[in-house]
């Protein structure tokens, strides 16, 4: 698998990384040859394997559908970049 | 005072022949005089130690004391700490102090132990080398021009030199299992949901597992057994009741049935590796157990399917770091796109960032099924050869790392290198079980490191496995040169 540099862009986009123009490359190389390495995968038969994604197959557990949260927000808000009124502010998303 | 075990430090807490804060001053002590040429604490928290010191000495005059009550311990630095940094070594939560304390924070504190600081890693527990920190390397004692391993680099090291009795770390592939082994002490990485994960940040939530670095496995055995139990704040905690560790460590081993895998005696051991472990399973013959081969077949596919569940799962958890609530926030964003993405890209170090993006194209529409999917059963495949191999064998036998301590910056530019240097350790994070890292006859004077697989849930034999080893054998007893014997 050998991705090309528009391939890094968009992945890049999609995880919400700024990246270089210099950097593609680089970035183009090494997750090639990651994904050179997981290609290994290709070498195993799993025909009618379920997947597994805990290992006791446990499910998740539930509990009682009560409030348990106190609140903290302004614990909380002491360490975010910026808040007003007890809101976290961010850059204006609506002209 | 710091060559003592914890059973040992314990006593001479109760006789009086020394005071926590005595204790805690020491190591406080031997962080400053020997820290600066290991780099392996992040943060360290003199006020709170010998506060909690102070409080455990009023315990030890009251009675009130417990096992643990007074011995000083440090945190790998992904554990939240109320009001304490806690970085994940990333620029990322640089100024990130933790409102609430880690659930494994909170019972070793109910057990009375100061904390002496935040240890160093790799960033956000992703590498095997402790390269990627914000912070910089962390060196392996035993040669200071070499690696730790990692991510629990610091832990291990600071153990290691002896600068604190026990810390904690985190194995999501190898990461307290290669540290232990080589840096030459214990490590344990429990089964998945016996150590609660609440306040661990999350790297690879279906394979992050909390555990313990120390002297041996009798320490280990009792920091264990304080920190593991059923959390209802973490969803796949296991409710199964923990057994008395400390209880079980003088069974014989008569009789014990050691499984020996080919597969991790191939091709890229070192000779001297190799030849370190086959003298332990020869001590072991010796105390009383019998070697059986057996195949662990689908060995080969656990580095593939692994840097697929873990880069993808990352991907998912480090998402919620966007710069708006705590975190990095980027200089002025002229959008939110942008301050998502300056914020990220500022924030994180090149191997976080590669992982993210491998994980997010493994998630990426139309790959899905070819990548997750297809990792995630050859996981069951992999859990299948273990099953197996324990119908036949209590425990399973070979080395943690394929070569003792490299040097830095050998691998650093070249992730896949790397990578395969965890194909011993992979395949039981992927199958959930435990295992331990004992250290054996060193190899051209580095540390080498035994693993020992158990069954799911039987840390309690392990334990015992190991502790018999090291009540025939000195290894675990040898500490490096330079930091005061």
């Amino acid at each position: 698998m050998s991705l090309t540099a528009s391939d890094v862009k968009k992945i890049s986009h999609l995880a919400r990384l700024a990246i270089d123009e210099a950097d593609v490359e680089p970035y183009a190389n090494n997750l090639s040859n990651i994904l050179g390495l997981v290609e290994q995968m290709d070498a195993a038969d799993v025909a009618d394997i379920e997947p597994m994604a805990n290992p006791q197959d446990a499910m998740q557990r539930l509990r009682d559908d009560v409030v348990t949260e106190v609140d903290q927000r302004e614990k909380f808000q002491a360490i975010a970049p910026n808040t007003e009124a007890g809101l976290y502010l961010v850059p204006k998303v609506l002209e | 005072m710091h060559n003592k075990s914890l059973t040992e430090l314990a006593a001479g807490l109760r006789a009086g022949e020394f005071t926590s804060v005595e204790l805690t001053q020491h190591f406080l002590d031997r962080i400053e005089k020997y820290d600066d040429s290991l780099n392996s604490f992040i943060t360290v928290t003199p006020e709170i130690a010998l506060a909690q010191a102070a409080e455990a000495d009023a315990q030890i005059a009251a009675g009130t004391a417990g096992p643990l009550t007074g011995i000083p311990m440090a945190l790998k630095d992904i554990f939240c700490t109320d009001g304490v940094k806690t970085s994940c070594a990333s620029k990322m939560l640089d100024n990130f102090i933790a409102p609430y304390n880690a659930t494994v924070v909170e019972k070793l504190k109910a057990a009375g132990m100061p904390m002496l600081g935040k240890t160093n890693m790799d960033e956000f527990a992703m590498g095997s080398s402790n390269e990627s920190s914000y912070y910089g390397a962390v060196k392996n004692p035993w040669d200071t021009d070499r690696v730790p391993g990692g991510s629990s680099g610091g832990s291990a090291a600071a153990v290691a030199a002896r600068l604190v009795p026990m810390a904690t770390g985190t194995d999501t592939g190898g990461s307290i299992r290669q540290p232990a082994s080589l840096t030459g002490i214990t490590g344990i990485k429990p089964t998945y949901g016996r150590v609660s994960r609440f306040g661990m940040i999350a790297y690879a939530s279906s394979l992050d597992q909390g555990g313990v670095f120390a002297r041996d496995a009798a320490d280990c055995a009792l920091v264990l057994g304080a920190m593991a139990g059923f959390d209802e704040k973490d969803s796949t905690s296991s409710e199964r009741e923990v057994e008395d560790y400390a209880a079980g460590l003088d069974q014989s081993l008569q009789g014990l049935r050691i499984g020996v895998p080919a597969e991790y005696f191939g091709e890229g051991l070192d000779d001297g590796v190799a030849a370190s472990i086959k003298s332990a399973l020869d001590k072991y013959k010796e105390l009383g157990a019998e070697i059986v081969e057996i195949e662990l077949p689908n060995t080969g596919l656990a580095i593939p399917s692994y840097y697929v569940i873990a880069p993808a799962e990352c991907s998912a958890n480090l998402s919620r770091l966007d710069g708006v609530r705590y975190g990095h926030r980027c200089e002025d964003p002229v959008d939110l796109e942008d301050m998502y993405k300056r914020s990220r890209a500022e924030g994180f170090g090149s191997e976080v960032k590669r992982r993210i993006m491998v994980g997010t194209y493994a998630l990426s529409a139309g790959y899905y099924d070819a990548y997750y999917l297809k990792a995630q059963k050859i996981r069951r495949k992999i859990k299948g050869d273990f099953d197996q191999a324990f119908e036949n064998v209590d425990v399973i036998m070979g080395p943690v790392s394929p070569t003792t301590a490299f040097k830095l910056g050998e691998k650093s530019d070249d992730p896949v290198s790397m990578y395969l240097s965890d194909i011993y350790t992979l395949a039981v994070n992927l199958a959930g079980l435990p295992a331990i890292s004992v250290p054996v006859e060193p190899s051209e004077g580095l540390p080498v490191g035994l693993q020992i697989i158990g069954n799911y849930f039987d840390e309690s034999r392990l334990l015992n496995v190991a502790h018999q080893f090291q009540q025939a054998t000195d290894w675990h007893k040898q500490s490096p040169e330079g930091f005061g014997g």
